[in-house]
């Protein structure tokens, strides 16, 4: 039993005066994957971005290996790969700028190792094309082309599944799951029904969280 | 760390390269509203030379100001800003690149346009060179203090002129100085105290600017 990595201890959270949850408590280890689910609106994504450091919490806090996010940025920052709503993929720029802009902000990557990840999201062929031109489905698997880089440990992902078909979903499960596996985390949110799962699998639903 | 520094440049020079209208943008408007100055104030070169330090101070003053609104927005919203909050490297090297970049595409191309502008006015061609100094030390400072109020109002829907409420009482010295050593160059009085307080300023700002609009950032990412 490997003591928790991310730990949320009497998490509460309030957006333009409305409480969107309190007394939230959940602790991720290696290995671990979590989906957070709930209705629109229930804070599923404030959530992710308050885990991710981008938010700080109304009451409570967000701990990794027992110290809060805030007093250790950087040890969050270099174990986080974060996507969120927006991936942060620049219309002007090509798939593989993108991706090598992308990856420099972390680990940085080769060039060989960012064609092969758009090769496994399906975009072989696509590398040197600005973005602006690609549909949304092709846009969000540039995003996703960086969790199959060389990729840190806990992966924070909102929706990921939008805008791509059914082969993209099952091959990006299959990803997830597997990341678990070697002994990632992986923290997202989704409307999909996730059909492979890893056993650690759980979901935090904050319909039901929330009072 | 500095690998980050140029890589961000890179990506700037790209990006501004692929969108060449919003290079050219404050440079049109910089020589347009130079070129209107002698239209409605009327031909007397005396007259336009005694304004000439003003108005060129105002109109760089102005088109800087005017390329700022867009500074962070298209990060904000396509989510780089996300990425770079939750980035190991320091925030505040890659906003620094980022406001060099708009230095180097905006203030910069500005102060090269403006030994043009100024001979439009009748200014004498012995004090270009205390012109173009004090526009380069005076233009970073608009750029790094106006990147301060874009980070604070990318966030808003309509951030523009709150920006400019927020931004162009801190101009005013810069403004003040800026203008003060020309027009000092013009009349034959000695410029280097005004040209080393300009230095100040700039030095002040760059040491503390970048912090501040990090600061201004984290804070609109995180509402």
């Amino acid at each position: 039993m490997s003591e928790a990595y991310l730990e949320i201890v009497d998490l509460a959270c309030e957006r333009d005066w409305r409480l969107l949850f309190e007394h939230l408590q959940v602790s991720v280890k290696p290995k671990d994957m979590l989906q957070v689910s709930g209705p629109n609106g229930s804070g599923k994504t404030s959530l992710l971005r308050l885990m991710a450091g981008l938010m700080r919490p109304t009451a409570g806090d967000v701990l990794i290996k027992g110290v809060s996010i805030h007093q250790q940025r950087n040890e969050l920052a270099t174990n986080l790969l974060w996507l969120g709503h927006a991936a942060g993929i620049k219309g002007l720029l090509t798939a593989e700028e993108n991706l090598m802009w992308l990856a420099a902000l972390h680990h940085g990557a080769t060039r060989e190792q960012i064609w092969q990840a758009l090769a496994a999201v399906g975009l072989a062929g696509f590398e040197d094309v600005p973005c602006y031109t690609l549909s949304a489905g092709q846009q969000r698997r540039v995003g996703l082309a960086r969790l199959y880089l060389d990729a840190p440990a806990l992966w924070i992902l909102d929706e990921p599944f939008t805008a791509l078909d059914k082969q993209a979903v099952t091959q990006l499960e299959l990803h997830l799951a597997q990341h678990c596996d070697n002994g990632g985390m992986v923290i997202f949110t989704t409307h999909h029904y996730i059909q492979h799962t890893p056993e650690t699998f759980r979901e935090l639903d904050l319909g039901q969280a929330a009072v | 760390m500095s690998h980050v520094f140029v890589l961000m440049l890179l990506r700037e020079t790209r990006l501004m390269f692929r969108r060449p209208a919003e290079l050219v943008n404050p440079l049109v408007f910089f020589a347009i509203v130079i070129a209107l100055f002698p239209l409605a104030v009327g031909p007397e070169s005396q007259l336009l030379q005694t304004l000439s330090p003003g108005l060129l101070w105002v109109a760089a003053l102005l088109a800087v100001l005017l390329s700022l609104d867009g500074l962070f927005r298209s990060d904000f919203e396509d989510g780089s800003l996300e990425q770079w909050v939750v980035s190991p490297h320091p925030l505040v090297v890659l906003v620094l690149a980022k406001v060099l970049a708009h230095w180097l595409y905006c203030g910069l191309a500005l102060v090269m346009l403006s030994p043009l502008l100024a001979l439009m006015l009748g200014m004498p061609v012995d004090r270009i060179p205390t012109l173009l100094l004090s526009l380069l030390l005076g233009t970073p400072v608009l750029s790094l203090l106006g990147a301060v109020g874009a980070a604070l109002t990318v966030g808003l829907k309509r951030g523009g002129i709150l920006l400019a409420l927020l931004i162009l009482p801190l101009y005013i010295p810069v403004l003040i100085l800026g203008s003060g050593v020309i027009q000092a160059a013009l009349q034959g009085l000695p410029t280097a105290g005004y040209l080393l307080w300009m230095a100040t300023l700039t030095m002040l700002t760059l040491t503390l600017a970048p912090f501040a609009i990090a600061a201004g950032l984290r804070i609109s990412v995180g509402e």
